[in-house]
C-alpha cells in the first residue's frame, strides 16, 4: 500500500474529532487526499457548537411564552464559518459522479440532461416563494401552472384526469392502486383483490399493491423477455383486481400484446395499472390512453428531466381512465366559469368520491415548473424527437455491442438495452466487477443485476440528450473491457475502481454493524468529564 | 431542438450501424392502431426567450411572500435562507446526480446524507434517522406504520390537533391496513383525551407540538403512561426550527419523531418539494422497521472510511411484496439543502434564529391582541398560534390580502365546517416590526 492510497484509518477520526472538540478548532487536511481529491472529514470532527456561519440579530432575551417546556440540555450541533460550509461541501460534490459530468446509462433510472431554464424557472420567486395556504385570489398563476402541466400530461397520453399530488414515482403508484381499490369498493366488487405483477416489475409496484390490500401473483416472462400471455390468461379470474405492467417493460421491450392485456383484464373485471417509469420511450408517439390503461404514474424527472439530486425528490402525477377519475384524492385545481383558478381541498367539496388525501398540500409545485419548462421548450415536435432518439440511441449501443456482450433477449429494444453475463462465463469476473472496471474508465456503471429474469443482468440506458460521438466512445470503453475480461485479465476487473475517491466499499460490513450516525468518540466524553 | 445532440447526418449513420432504413422500424413492437403518425395537439417547441416569458408572466399572477407582510404557517413557513445553500445545491454534482448505487463515485451525497441522518437524530433527541421522506405529512403516516409492525398493535391514537393534512395522509395510508386510527376532538384537544383512549391494543399515540394551533405540549406524561401499556409515542412537528429552542421529543420520552424539514434550507415552493424528517430511539425492533433509506459507514478496500447506502433488505427492491413501505426515493437534495443549512447554523446560530422567531410571534401576539375583536387562544406558542376573530376567518384572510397583507390561515381550511372564527398566524425571523404593525392595523381595518 503506497503513500497516497493509505488514507486514515478510521479509529484516528475519533482523535481529530476529540481535538476539535477540545480546542474548539478544526482539522487540518488529513492523510488520504490524492491529488485533488481531497480527503473531507465529517462537520462533527470539523465544526464547533460556538461557530457559526450566519449573522443573525442578538434576541432581546425578553420574557418566553414556551409553557416551561424550553429546551434544558445542549443539542451537540456543530457549526461552521460560511467559507468552511462552502469548502467542505465543494469537496465532497468532487466525489460525486453527475450527468453534468459524462454519460450516467442507469437503465430504467433515466439520467438526461438537466437544463438550467427550468431551475430558473422553479426560482422565480412568483413559484417558489409562494405558501400553499395562501388565499386562492393571490396564488392564481400557480394554479394556471398546476392546470397547464395537468393538460399536457392528459394530452400527451390521452387521459382524462391526473392527479397532481404524488410525490414520487411510487407514490403515483400508490395513488394509482388505491383509485383502482376505491372504484372496486365503489361497485361492490370485495372478492377482487388479487394483483397480477410480471416476474421484471420494479419491486415498488408489489409492494404498493400490498399497501392497498393486495395480494400479489407474479406472471413468468416468455422467452422473448414479455409476459408470458398463456401464463397471464390462466391467472385470470373474478378475484383479479387488475394487473401492474410496465411498458415498455423493465428489460428495455415493448409489449407486443398489450392491447389483448388491456382487453383482456377488463372483461375479467379488472383494472390496468401502467407504470409508467418509461414514458420516455413512447412520449409523443404513443398515447397509453390508446393502449387501454386505466392508472398510470409518470415520473417527471425521468421523462421530463427535472434533476434528481442525487436520490430525490421526484415527483408523480398520476393520470387516469374515466372508471377511476371520480376516486382521485384531493386537493385539485379546477378551473372556474369566470377562467381563474380554483382549489377543491376537501373530501366533502369534490364531485366525485376521493379516496383521501396523498399528503400535505398539493404537490411537487418546484417539479412542476420544471417539468412544464421541460415541455414548452421542447414542444409536441420536440417530444416526439426524444422518444425517437432514446430509441435510436439504445439500439445503437445494443447493435455496436452485441458482438462482444450477450444480449438478453434478440430484437430491437426500447429507450435501454438489457445484456447479460454470458459473456463473462469462466473469465472470474462478474457484473458488479465489470461495473466496476467501467468507473475506472471515467464511466458510471448501468443498472446492475436488475431485472432480476435476466442472470447478471446489465440494463444500459442512454437516454436521447447523448451525441453519437459521446456514444462511440462508450461503446469503445465497453468493447475494450469486454474483449480484457475474455482475454483473462482479471485483476483489472477485481481491484476495480481504483481512480475513484475510495476503493471498492464494505457493503456487507455497512448491514452486519450498522453505523448509520456520528457519535462522539469516547475519548471526547472521558475529557469532558 | 437544443437540447437533443444529434443532426440527421448522425441519425442516418445511426441507424445504417443499427441496419433498420427507418426510426419507424425501430418502433414495430407498438400495436399498429396504437401509432401517432402526426403530431400530439399541443404546441411547438419554443425558444428559451419565450418559455421565459410565459412562465414569468404566470409567476407574476401570484404575490410572493416577500412581497408582502407575511403570516402564514400551519405547516410551512418562510424563513430566510442563506444564498450559499442553494448555490451548493446547484453544484452540477450534487444537482444531476442519481441515487447512490454506485457509492465509490457517490461519497458527496452519502456522507452529506450520513451527515443529515445525524443532525436530525441530534435535534430530535433521537438516536438514528433515515436519510429523508418526502414530506412530514408522508413521514408521519410512515411512523404510524411502522409503530403498528414494531409492536404488533393496530390501534393508532392521534391527537386532533395534529395537522389535519397529517391526520389525512395517515387515515389514507393506513386505509387497507389492518391499523385502524382514532382522532381525539381537536378542541379542547389536550393530552387528557389522548390518555384516555390508550389501552392494551394501541400501538402508538400521535401527537404533535407545537400543534397545529401552535400550542406546545410536555409529552412526558402521556409517553409515561403509553409506554406501561406498551404503546409507543410519535411526536410530530412542522416547524423544525422550534427545536433549537424547546425541548427535543426524545427527551420528552417519544420513541420516533417525524416532521417537516422545510423550514431549514427549503422554500415554500407551494407545498414541495419538502423533506421529511424521520427520527427513532436505537432500538433493533425500531432500525429494522423503518421505512426509507439508510446511509450508513463502511471502510473500503484501503481501510478507509466510507459511507453506503445501507440495510437495505427491508426496502422495496429487495424485500418487493414483504417491503417496511414502498417508498424507493427520497428527498435528497432538500436533506442537502437541510444539512447545508443547518451546518451554517450550528447550535449557536439555531438558537439564536429559534429565540428570534419566538421573540418576533411574543411581539405580533401583543400587537394583535390590542385589535379590537381579536382575542388570542394560546397561553404557549413558539411562532405561531391561533386568533379567535369577531367574525369568520376565511371572510378576514380574503379581506386582508385585498390590501396586500397575507394574514394567516383560517382553520376552517383545515377542519371543514369548524373553528370558523379561529385565525392560525405564524411569524418568522423576517417579519419586521414595520410588518407587524401594517399587520395589526389592516387586521383593525377589516374586522
Amino acid at each position: 500500500m503506497g503513500m497516497n492510497t493509505q488514507g486514515r484509518p478510521t479509529r484516528m477520526a475519533a482523535t481529530i474529532a476529540a481535538d476539535n472538540m477540545a480546542t474548539g478548532g478544526y482539522a487540518d487536511t488529513i492523510s488520504g487526499s490524492r491529488g485533488l481529491d481531497q480527503a473531507e472529514p465529517l462537520i462533527f470532527e470539523r465544526g464547533g457548537l460556538d461557530r457559526c456561519g450566519v449573522d443573525l440579530p442578538e434576541p432581546k432575551g425578553s420574557a418566553t411564552r414556551l409553557g416551561g417546556l424550553e429546551r434544558k440540555a445542549e443539542i451537540g450541533l456543530p457549526g461552521l464559518a460560511e467559507p468552511e460550509t462552502m469548502r467542505h461541501y465543494v469537496r465532497l460534490s468532487r466525489k460525486n459522479y453527475a450527468i453534468d459530468l459524462g454519460l450516467y446509462p442507469l437503465g430504467s433510472c433515466t439520467m438526461k440532461h438537466n437544463p438550467r431554464l427550468n431551475e430558473k424557472m422553479a426560482r422565480l420567486p412568483g413559484f417558489a416563494d409562494v405558501h400553499p395556504l395562501q388565499p386562492v385570489a393571490t396564488v392564481q398563476g400557480a394554479y394556471q401552472l398546476m392546470g397547464e402541466l395537468a393538460h399536457w400530461l392528459m394530452t400527451l397520453t390521452n387521459m382524462p384526469a391526473v392527479a397532481m399530488s404524488p410525490k414520487a414515482g411510487a407514490h403515483g403508484e400508490f395513488c394509482g392502486m388505491m383509485a383502482i381499490r376505491a372504484k372496486l369498493d365503489a361497485d361492490g366488487e370485495t372478492g377482487r383483490r388479487r394483483v397480477l405483477v410480471p416476474e421484471s416489475a420494479h419491486g415498488t409496484n408489489p409492494a404498493t399493491a400490498v399497501q392497498c390490500g393486495f395480494t400479489v401473483d407474479e406472471i413468468p416472462a416468455d422467452k422473448t423477455g414479455r409476459v408470458d400471455m398463456e401464463a397471464f390468461k390462466a391467472k385470470l379470474g373474478d378475484d383479479v383486481a387488475g394487473i401492474m405492467l410496465t411498458n415498455p417493460n423493465t428489460c428495455g421491450l415493448f409489449e407486443r400484446d398489450i392491447r389483448e392485456i388491456a382487453d383482456l383484464i377488463h372483461e375479467a373485471g379488472g383494472y390496468f395499472y401502467c407504470d409508467g417509469a418509461n414514458f420516455n420511450a413512447i412520449v409523443g408517439r404513443v398515447r397509453p390512453g390508446d393502449l387501454g390503461v386505466d392508472a398510470m404514474h409518470i415520473n417527471l424527472h425521468k421523462t421530463f428531466s427535472t434533476p434528481h439530486g442525487g436520490g430525490g425528490p421526484g415527483s408523480g402525477p398520476t393520470v387516469l381512465s374515466e372508471a377511476l377519475a371520480p376516486h382521485a384524492p384531493v386537493p385539485y385545481v379546477v378551473q372556474t366559469e369566470k377562467g381563474g383558478w380554483d382549489l377543491v381541498e376537501n373530501m366533502d367539496d369534490a364531485e366525485g368520491d376521493p379516496f383521501g388525501r396523498m399528503a400535505a398540500f398539493h404537490g411537487q409545485m418546484g417539479m412542476f415548473t420544471r417539468a412544464l419548462t421541460y415541455m414548452m421548450s421542447h414542444g409536441s415536435d420536440g417530444l416526439r424527437q426524444v422518444a425517437e432518439d432514446a430509441v435510436l440511441n439504445a439500439n445503437y449501443i445494443q447493435a455496436r455491442l452485441k458482438h462482444v456482450m450477450t444480449t438478453a433477449y434478440d430484437g430491437t429494444c426500447m429507450h435501454e438495452a438489457l445484456f447479460d453475463d454470458r459473456f463473462l462465463k469462466d473469465t472470474g469476473v462478474t457484473t458488479l466487477d465489470f461495473a466496476k472496471a467501467m468507473i475506472d474508465e471515467g464511466y458510471h456503471p448501468m443498472t446492475m443485476y436488475f431485472p432480476l429474469v435476466v442472470h447478471g443482468a446489465m440494463l444500459i440506458e442512454p437516454t436521447e440528450t447523448e451525441s453519437m460521438s459521446g456514444l462511440d466512445r462508450f461503446i469503445e470503453v465497453l468493447e475494450a473491457l469486454a474483449l480484457a475480461a475474455k482475454a483473462g485479465d482479471k485483476d483489472r476487473f477485481l481491484a476495480a475502481p481504483v481512480h475513484a475517491p475510495t476503493t471498492r466499499l464494505d457493503e456487507t460490513r455497512a448491514a452486519r454493524q450498522p453505523v448509520l450516525r456520528w457519535t462522539p468518540p469516547v475519548e471526547t466524553v472521558e475529557a469532558a468529564e | 431542438m437544443r437540447y437533443l445532440p444529434h443532426t440527421d447526418t448522425d441519425r442516418k449513420a445511426m441507424l445504417d450501424a443499427i441496419g433498420v432504413a427507418s426510426i419507424d422500424d425501430l418502433f414495430t413492437d407498438v400495436p399498429e392502431a396504437a401509432r401517432l403518425d402526426g403530431l400530439i395537439d399541443l404546441p411547438t417547441r419554443q425558444t428559451e426567450l419565450q418559455v421565459e416569458r410565459t412562465l414569468s408572466a404566470m409567476a407574476s399572477r401570484n404575490i410572493a411572500a416577500s412581497h408582502a407582510p407575511f403570516f402564514v404557517g400551519a405547516g410551512a413557513y418562510k424563513h430566510h435562507v442563506p444564498a450559499t445553500v442553494d448555490h451548493l445545491i446547484q453544484r452540477s454534482e450534487f444537482l444531476t446526480a442519481y441515487t447512490p448505487y454506485q457509492p465509490e463515485i457517490s461519497q458527496g451525497t452519502l456522507q452529506t446524507l450520513f451527515e443529515f441522518q445525524t443532525q436530525v437524530a441530534l435535534l430530535t433527541g433521537m438516536d438514528v434517522a433515515n436519510a429523508s421522506m418526502y414530506d412530514g405529512s408522508t413521514a408521519c403516516a410512515e411512523a404510524v406504520m411502522m409503530a403498528a409492525r414494531v409492536t404488533r398493535r393496530n390501534k393508532a391514537v392521534m391527537a386532533g390537533s395534529v395537522h389535519p393534512h397529517y391526520v389525512e395522509a395517515s387515515r389514507t395510508l393506513a386505509k387497507y391496513s389492518d391499523v385502524e386510527i382514532t382522532v381525539t376532538d381537536a378542541a379542547p384537544a389536550d393530552l387528557d383525551a389522548v390518555i384516555a383512549e390508550i389501552d392494551d391494543t394501541t400501538s402508538c399515540v400521535v401527537i404533535q407540538t407545537p400543534d397545529i394551533f401552535g400550542r406546545l405540549h410536555d409529552l412526558r406524561e402521556v409517553s409515561r403512561i403509553a409506554h406501561e401499556k406498551g404503546a409507543l409515542v410519535i411526536a410530530v412537528f412542522t416547524e423544525a426550527v422550534s427545536l433549537g429552542l424547546v425541548e427535543a421529543p426524545g427527551h420528552m420520552g417519544a420513541d420516533i419523531a417525524v416532521g417537516e424539514g422545510q423550514s431549514i434550507g427549503v422554500g415554500l415552493n407551494f407545498g414541495g418539494p419538502y423533506v421529511g424528517l424521520f427520527a427513532c430511539k436505537d432500538d433493533r425492533r425500531f432500525i429494522r422497521q423503518m421505512p426509507g433509506r439508510l446511509a450508513g459507514e463502511t471502510v473500503d478496500a484501503d481501510g478507509r472510511r466510507g459511507f453506503v447506502l445501507t440495510l437495505s433488505t427491508r426496502e422495496q427492491h429487495i424485500r418487493r411484496d414483504k417491503a417496511t413501505s414502498n417508498i424507493c426515493t427520497n428527498s435528497g437534495l432538500c436533506a442537502l439543502a437541510w444539512t447545508i443549512h443547518m451546518t451554517l447554523l450550528g447550535e449557536k446560530g439555531l438558537t439564536t434564529l429559534a429565540r428570534l422567531n419566538h421573540e418576533t410571534a411574543c411581539e405580533l401576539a401583543d400587537a394583535l391582541s390590542g385589535v379590537p375583536g381579536v382575542e388570542i387562544v394560546n397561553e404557549t406558542f413558539f411562532n405561531e398560534f391561533t386568533l379567535l376573530l369577531s367574525r369568520p376567518a376565511a371572510d378576514v384572510v380574503d379581506d386582508l390580502a385585498k390590501v396586500g397583507v397575507l394574514g394567516g390561515v383560517p382553520a376552517s381550511r383545515l377542519y371543514p365546517g369548524r373553528f370558523e372564527n379561529y385565525l392560525i398566524v405564524a411569524a418568522t425571523e423576517t417579519n419586521t416590526p414595520e410588518d407587524i404593525a401594517v399587520f395589526a392595523k389592516a387586521l383593525a381595518g377589516v374586522l
